[in-house]
């Protein structure tokens, strides 16, 4: 028994299958992590069908199912979790309903599902619209075409209105702020009276006129909001939502597949291409989208350089010895120390001295509010590039000893100088291996998110990095990143459950962007490979 | 000096040199190397002979390659090399303190041992040379790279894929490029280090031919493992051991009259 088990190891059979298994088990696990954030991600933007439960003692309940479990300590009994919404009518989203208290389903074509800027989703039966206190349409098939008809108009309003705050009264704002740096500046100097200041005030004063007029126009706006959709849901509660309110209208229950397949799309552009609301529970994620790609370049631009200097040195110019190998082995170290290490440095160096020198020296008029001396995408990004600058020398650094010494003798037998050969035969070859390194930087600050809570991202950033006020680009501010926002909107928001759905989008995104980086680093690499392929005779 | 046509005799006292009635492009003399504190060459003088190929042979580790390597001064990229004596190229000393040695390594080419073509077009392999030395013109790196590409005999073979990778040559035909490459700067000595022992005996042939060729215009200095192909190819050969120059002069002298016992026993095989 035991030769034949003797035999059987000896010949590798067994060890075959030990290590495929392991495989297998690390593929499995990586599947199902994929698979989980696919379908929790990609199924939240699915419209779901309304159902309304009628209870066995008369009432009734309508919303959207979300799941279903075992009743804890009844066997065989399950109960629902329903999404009812209406969270400002009935103070929550959700109810649990045991399923043996269900006396009848059904799906009435009727039910609409309301997308409104407050208060989540509105469940329930158009009643009427009105238009200040009178009545328009009655009933719900007026109601509903007075809608159809009047929400194209209301959704141009509220894009004006924003338009105008953002725009005009943003720039008046960015103009006042520079008029009184100016003035402060003036002030430092000693002056107190003079030319320079009353043009100062003239401006001031032109600005507010300016500002007046941009009022009216908002007021002006403002009153032919007046229009309001009333929605009556269960337990006769009514409410009267303002036309500037609403998003979309839709009746899931009515709706054919490609009706849905269509929400279906738009909700996933609204996300990608959105801003946040509702403390990012709702809405879009752009910003996000727009301040983890920025910084991720940023951090490339800064640490390529960095690294590859570095390595050219360490293996090109330095004398190899004791000295040289214990700074390689800090530098392979530093790659594993914890990211919210970097992080306290970069608050404590990068932000507080570094950026408190810089506005003390070139933002003086500015304080005590900080400019660079606070958490900002340059620092985060200055951070991270310090975090990842480790992997970019290693591979530069491998790649540099990849290259066979006859090639650097040729080059010098032709009579190159160090420096030619270096520039015109080395960086050339050891580029796919930089790539590589920049590839694996890449995906490590993607992903980080401790050290950059401390140096510069916030839940919600009022204004992207680059924008159309002079310089356009603007690494002093603050911005949003999505491995942020997934703990955020998971873990900070005031309604978890609602949001969770959400989480999983993000994350989905999240990895989308980073296997999109990756692969455009890699594509590119492969590229240089085919150019510069190094001699494997 | 041209038209020196006078004795130029190696008076080296530790090994028999035969008196060489030739205009001499490289003058050795009394030159020793140390790696550290090892002896790698031993008081070694020698001249060879402008527009003839001078052969190397020796057992492995004689100290041929070093010796190779001091004509171009490539032994000054290792660390702890130290240098006696003299080279004189066209009578300047090129260890003199005033020689720049990029343009030593202009005026002296190299080919390897094993083919090491940068990771480059064929083209841009050629050019490189012509390039570093601020060559910029289109029209005349076009010229030079069909020039010496003919000069090693690849032209036919390569012309329609000047522009392809260089990696995608056969071996001999990569240490051709090399050659190529080596004499695109037209160089007045070109140093071969074993170029043919990576090859097979086809590409091996080619090469020889080639080097039988290329003396019309250069001095070629070739190290070589196999006496066979320095009988072939050489006028003179130089028999190494040990770090020393054991014995110097025309091919046909040394491979049938060797004046030396240590010179006999590694010829004939009964050595080495």
């Amino acid at each position: 028994m035991s030769g034949r088990f003797g035999k059987t190891w000896r010949g590798g059979e067994p060890f075959i299958w030990l290590t495929g298994g392991a495989l297998a088990l690390a593929l499995l696990l990586v599947a199902g992590l994929i698979g989980l954030i696919l379908y929790n991600g990609l199924g939240f933007f699915w419209p779901r069908s309304v159902v309304r439960l009628t209870l066995a003692d008369g009432t009734s309940m309508t919303g959207q199912v979300v799941e279903r479990e075992p009743v804890p300590g009844s066997v065989g009994e399950y109960r629902i979790k329903l999404k009812v919404a209406n969270r400002d009518l009935y103070g929550a989203d959700f109810q649990w309903v045991d399923e043996v208290k269900v006396a009848r389903r059904d799906y009435p074509p009727e039910i609409a599902v309301i997308e409104r800027t407050e208060w989540g989703l509105l469940i329930g039966r158009l009643s009427e619209m009105r238009e200040g206190d009178a009545v328009v349409a009655k009933g719900p098939e007026a109601a509903l075409a007075e809608l159809r008809k009047r929400v194209p108009e209301a959704a141009r309003l509220r894009r004006e209105i924003r338009g105008i705050e953002t725009g005009e009264i943003g720039a008046i704002n960015h103009e006042q702020e520079a008029l009184r740096l100016r003035a402060k500046g003036l002030e430092r100097k000693g002056v107190t009276a003079g030319p320079e200041l009353a043009a100062i005030e003239r401006e001031l004063a032109s600005l507010h006129s300016r500002y007046k007029t941009q009022e009216t126009r908002l007021a002006a706006l403002r009153a032919q909001q007046g229009a309001s959709v009333v929605v009556t849901a269960d337990g006769g509660k009514e409410k009267a939502l303002p036309l500037s309110q609403v998003l979309d209208v839709y009746f899931p229950n009515a709706m054919g597949t490609p009706a849905k397949a269509w929400h279906y799309v738009t909700r996933l552009w609204e996300f990608v291409a959105d801003e946040p609301r509702e403390s990012n529970t709702e809405g879009g994620v752009f910003p996000a989208i727009f301040g983890t790609v920025m910084m991720v370049v940023i951090m490339s631009i800064l640490v390529t350089p960095l690294g590859v200097l570095a390595a050219f040195y360490l293996r090109e110019y330095a004398k190899q010895g004791p000295f040289v190998s214990a700074v390689r082995i800090a530098v392979n170290n530093l790659a594993g120390v914890p990211s919210i290490v970097f992080g306290v440095f970069g608050v404590g160096f990068f932000i507080y001295f570094v950026g408190g020198s810089i506005d003390r020296l070139f933002y003086a008029d500015a304080l005590p509010t900080p400019t660079y001396g606070t958490g900002g995408i340059l620092w985060a990004s200055l951070t991270l590039a310090l975090l990842t600058v480790p992997v970019v020398i290693v591979a530069t650094e491998e790649g540099l000893a990849a290259i066979p010494r006859g090639v650097r003798e040729a080059s010098l037998a032709l009579s190159a100088t160090k420096l030619e050969t270096t520039l015109r035969v080395v960086l050339p070859a050891v580029m796919p291996s930089i790539l590589t390194g920049l590839i694996l930087a890449m995906a490590r600050a993607a992903g980080e998110v401790a050290p950059l809570m401390i140096t510069g991202v916030v839940k919600l950033a009022p204004s992207l990095p680059i924008d159309g006020f002079w310089p356009f680009l603007h690494l002093d501010r603050k911005f949003m990143h999505l491995g942020f926002h997934i703990y955020d909107v998971g873990f900070q928001s005031p309604n978890v459950d609602a949001a969770r759905p959400m989480v999983f989008a993000t994350t989905l995104l999240l990895l989308s962007i980073v296997v999109l980086l990756n692969l455009f680093a890699i594509a590119t690499r492969n590229h240089l490979r085919r150019k510069y392929a190094t001699s494997a005779v | 000096m041209g038209g020196n046509v006078g004795i130029t005799a190696s008076l080296n006292p530790g090994a028999e040199t035969a008196s060489i009635l030739e205009s001499p492009m490289v003058e050795i003399d009394h030159l020793s190397l140390y790696y550290g504190e090892k002896l790698a060459l031993k008081d070694v003088s020698m001249s060879i002979p402008k527009h003839r190929v001078t052969a190397y042979i020796g057992p492995s580790g004689c100290g041929k390659s070093t010796l190779l390597r001091c004509i171009n001064r490539m032994n000054d990229l290792v660390d702890g090399v130290r240098i006696q004596g003299t080279i004189r190229i066209g009578g300047t000393d090129i260890y003199d303190r005033s020689v720049d040695v990029t343009e030593l390594r202009k005026r002296v080419g190299m080919v390897f041992q094993k083919s090491n073509p940068f990771p480059k077009s064929i083209f841009e392999n050629v050019a490189y040379g012509p390039r570093i030395l601020g060559l910029q013109s289109r029209s005349d790196l076009e010229g030079i790279v069909e020039r010496s590409l003919r000069g090693a005999a690849l032209w036919d073979e390569v012309s329609d894929r000047l522009h392809e990778s260089a990696l995608g040559l056969s071996g001999g035909q990569q240490q051709r490029l090399c050659i190529a490459r080596a004499i695109a700067v037209e160089p007045d000595v070109l140093l071969m280090d074993e170029p043919c022992s990576a090859l097979d005996p086809i590409a091996t042939a080619r090469i020889e031919e080639l080097m039988l060729d290329l003396k019309n215009s250069y001095t070629i200095v070739i190290v070589t493992h196999n006496m066979q192909q320095a009988a072939r190819v050489s006028d003179y050969t130089g028999f190494m051991l040990l770090g020393e120059l054991v014995e110097f002069g025309v091919t046909r002298d040394l491979f049938t009259n060797p004046r030396d016992k240590r010179t006999e026993d590694y010829i004939t095989g009964r050595f080495g």
